[in-house]
């Protein structure tokens, strides 16, 4: 619990990130910032997970335990990610989005 | 009655024909014909204990004979109606089990010479087995389906025999017409099937047969145009067994049938397949009889009395002595169902039914024995045609007394088995109606003359150019010649009344002297006429044929049946019902289905734009699909 700042003001941070993160989701042209994006999305959310534990039901800790998954799950995604960039790119040399549609119908 | 050991007879052919058929290209030719022959002949000796059991062991003196069943139950569909599998041991189930035991036992031997170097040797006999085993099942079978299921073995083993030559097209032609034909007639079986199970819920004989019993009891409680509906299920079913035994108009199928191998002419179009639709008849003879008044039973005798007449005057015109046989068998066939016909119940009475059986049992042994005659004969000449024969008696002297001994038989010569039978069933008809005696007669003369000519014209008359001196047949074949001649000539001193009868009882058969006198004396007379025109070259038929002009070449054309059925089916059925349906079928019903298909395929050739391949137009979608959940959410449930 922190002292002088509520539940509320707390969301609308996380808010505002997570949708920052959907902002940057979709306009980014590079690959790289696109994961990027999608941390700042998994950020939000575990965020939101320790808060709400924290303020509603402080005597217990799963909210916290499931952020530390979280992390580990968005590390490992991350990882995926990266191997799959670092590929394409010496593929094609490039980490562009618009060069990477060739997969449609 | 040990049931295991009759289970066991109609089992032996079936493990023949798996290890026939599994091992067909393994087994050396000589083997399956030693394989085939000696498993028929344990049936064989199983079914004479069998019969020697019923008949003298078991059998209680002054009482009827008992219906023996096992079985058990195959399909429940109600309390009562149901679906069974077992055998029904009675006087006419054995006598059709001794029937096709020695006959096919016969056929099997014979066969052994007649197929040798024949390329389809073990699986000529992978299929008398398996029609063996069929004709088994049919004649012990306890209800009307396991008979139906039997009788369409017979039908696919019969098919696959006929079209034994597959290379010729005539003998697929024929296989097809005669499986098509009798299928034609079995679809009126199987309805007349359904009824009788529907009105009297059940299939079984016994049940069926009980002169007492609710079934026929109960024939008047509905009516279907001014007949009762059971009547009209009895009548359904006739149709079936007419289109088995080759009844007038169903019958097109037999002479074609003779494209098949002579022994397969001798064991399944003369002997037993043949013979199922009268063995039917008489299997339900009580019902036949007791439902409304025995109505069907007239159907019956008159069909019978006309096919007889009718196959008999063909028979004379052809010149294909297999096809003449074929006749014959017809015109016999008809004879035994004429006596079915008339026959009554109880007592004397049921002379008629005694007699169709008794010449079933004759007909079978001196008809196989002239079908092997003319396989025999066939054998050595290498033609079906009489003006290919001639004076054969010469060469071939075995082939000619047995010949001799069943034309005699079939003519109706005393002491030999035809005249016996021939003469119950005239006297049976003669006390039922005078104009179906004075047809059944004309037959017995014309049936003299036909088998005479075609006897003169083999084995007398003056040689033809023979490529090649004919010689008498291997040992094989005419040591079950022989045994068929004894059996022809004893045949008819068999006691039949004492074993089989309509209401199971002893009969006491007396010769009726006039009546036998008349009987032989047309058959003389057709044999003397067949002398006068075919014993040697005359000129005599030439003239007749002049004489009888139009009459002839009708007859020669076997009446033009077959044009009428071809006229019927290619002309009126196929072109107009068959071609605007198949029309119907491509353009309606096709057309539909391809035109939904179609318009799917064009639908999404439109639409696939929208799957453009980046990663985030579908976020976009995605994020703009959770807006309007919310949206939805958040003005609509939220009110």
């Amino acid at each position: 619990m922190i002292h002088d700042v509520s539940l509320y003001e707390i969301l609308t941070v996380t808010s505002i990130l997570f949708f920052i993160g959907i902002y940057g989701f979709i306009t980014r042209k590079n690959l790289i910032s696109i994961l990027i994006s999608i941390e700042l999305l998994l950020n939000a959310s575990v965020v939101n997970f320790v808060v709400i534990n924290k303020y509603l039901y402080p005597d217990v800790l799963q909210g916290v335990v499931f952020s530390i998954f979280i992390i580990a799950v968005a590390a490992a995604e991350t990882a995926l990610a990266v191997g799959i960039i670092i590929n394409l790119y010496r593929q094609i040399s490039s980490v562009e989005v618009k060069d990477v549609e060739t997969m449609k119908y | 009655m040990n049931y295991t050991e009759i289970l066991i007879i109609p089992l032996i052919p079936l493990a023949v024909f798996l290890v026939l058929g599994i091992f067909y290209s393994r087994i050396k030719p000589a083997v399956s014909g030693i394989i085939g022959a000696l498993g028929l002949l344990i049936s064989t000796l199983l079914s004479i204990k069998v019969a020697y059991q019923y008949f003298f062991v078991f059998s209680n003196d002054g009482v009827a004979y008992q219906t023996l069943v096992h079985k058990t139950v195959w399909m429940n569909f109600t309390e009562t109606l149901r679906i069974d599998m077992g055998v029904l041991l009675d006087p006419i189930s054995i006598m059709m089990l001794l029937v096709v035991s020695i006959v096919s036992l016969m056929v099997h031997l014979y066969s052994r010479g007649y197929m040798k170097g024949d390329p389809g040797y073990t699986k000529f006999f992978a299929f008398l087995s398996l029609f063996t085993f069929s004709m088994y099942g049919l004649v012990l079978a306890t209800n009307l389906f396991q008979i139906y299921i039997f009788w369409e073995l017979v039908g696919v083993s019969s098919y696959l025999l006929i079209g034994f030559y597959y290379t010729k097209p005539t003998a697929v032609a024929a296989a097809k017409k005669a499986f098509v034909v009798t299928r034609f007639a079995d679809l009126g079986f199987l309805i007349g099937i359904l009824i009788v199970g529907f009105y009297t819920g059940t299939y079984d004989f016994e049940l069926l047969n009980n002169p007492e019993g609710s079934p026929i009891l109960s024939w008047a409680a509905s009516s279907f145009f001014g007949m009762s509906v059971l009547s009209w299920g009895l009548l359904l079913i006739f149709i079936g067994g007419a289109g088995k035994s080759a009844m007038f108009p169903l019958h097109i199928w037999l002479p074609d049938a003779m494209e098949g191998p002579t022994p397969v002419s001798a064991l399944i179009h003369a002997a037993t397949m043949v013979v199922a639709g009268v063995y039917l008849v008489a299997r339900l003879f009580p019902m036949y009889y007791f439902v409304e008044e025995g109505i069907i039973l007239q159907v019956v005798a008159f069909v019978g009395a006309f096919s007889a007449l009718f196959a008999a005057i063909i028979a004379i015109t052809q010149n294909d002595i297999k096809r003449v046989l074929a006749y014959s068998t017809m015109s016999q066939l008809a004879y035994m169902m004429l006596a079915l016909g008339v026959s009554g119940y109880e007592g004397e009475a049921g002379l008629g039914y005694m007699a169709s059986m008794f010449h079933l049992f004759t007909h079978a042994m001196f008809k196989a024995l002239l079908f092997l005659c003319a396989g025999s004969v066939i054998h050595a000449v290498h033609s079906n045609y009489l003006k290919d024969m001639g004076g054969l008696r010469k060469y071939m002297p075995i082939t000619h007394i047995t010949f001799l001994i069943a034309a005699l038989a079939i003519a109706g010569i005393p002491p030999l088995a035809g005249f016996w039978s021939k003469d119950e069933i005239l006297v049976a008809v003669y006390e039922k109606n005078t104009l179906l005696y004075i047809v059944a007669l004309l037959v017995a003369g014309l049936t003299a003359f036909y088998m005479f000519r075609i006897y003169f014209g083999i084995f007398w008359k003056r040689d033809p150019e023979y490529a090649s001196t004919p010689h008498e047949s291997p040992a094989t074949m005419t040591i079950p010649l022989i045994i068929l001649a004894a059996f022809s000539t004893l045949a008819g001193f068999v006691p039949f009344g004492e074993f089989i009868s309509a209401d199971r009882m002893v009969l006491e058969a007396h010769i009726n002297l006039p009546l036998a006198l008349a009987a032989v004396a047309t058959g003389m007379a057709g044999i003397g006429l067949a002398w006068l025109f075919y014993r040697k070259e005359t000129g005599l038929p030439e003239k007749m044929v002049d004489a009888l002009g139009k009459l002839y070449t009708w007859t020669y054309h076997k009446f033009y049946i077959d044009e009428v059925y071809l006229f019927v089916t290619k002309k009126i059925l196929f072109k107009r019902v068959a071609e605007p349906a198949a029309k119907f079928d491509r353009q309606v019903v096709d057309g539909t289905m391809v035109g939904i298909g179609n318009s799917t395929v064009r639908t999404s050739e439109k639409i696939k734009g929208m799957q453009s391949g980046k990663v985030q137009d579908y976020a976009m979608a995605f994020v703009a699909g959770i807006l309007v959940i919310v949206i939805f959410f958040v003005y609509y449930l939220t009110e």
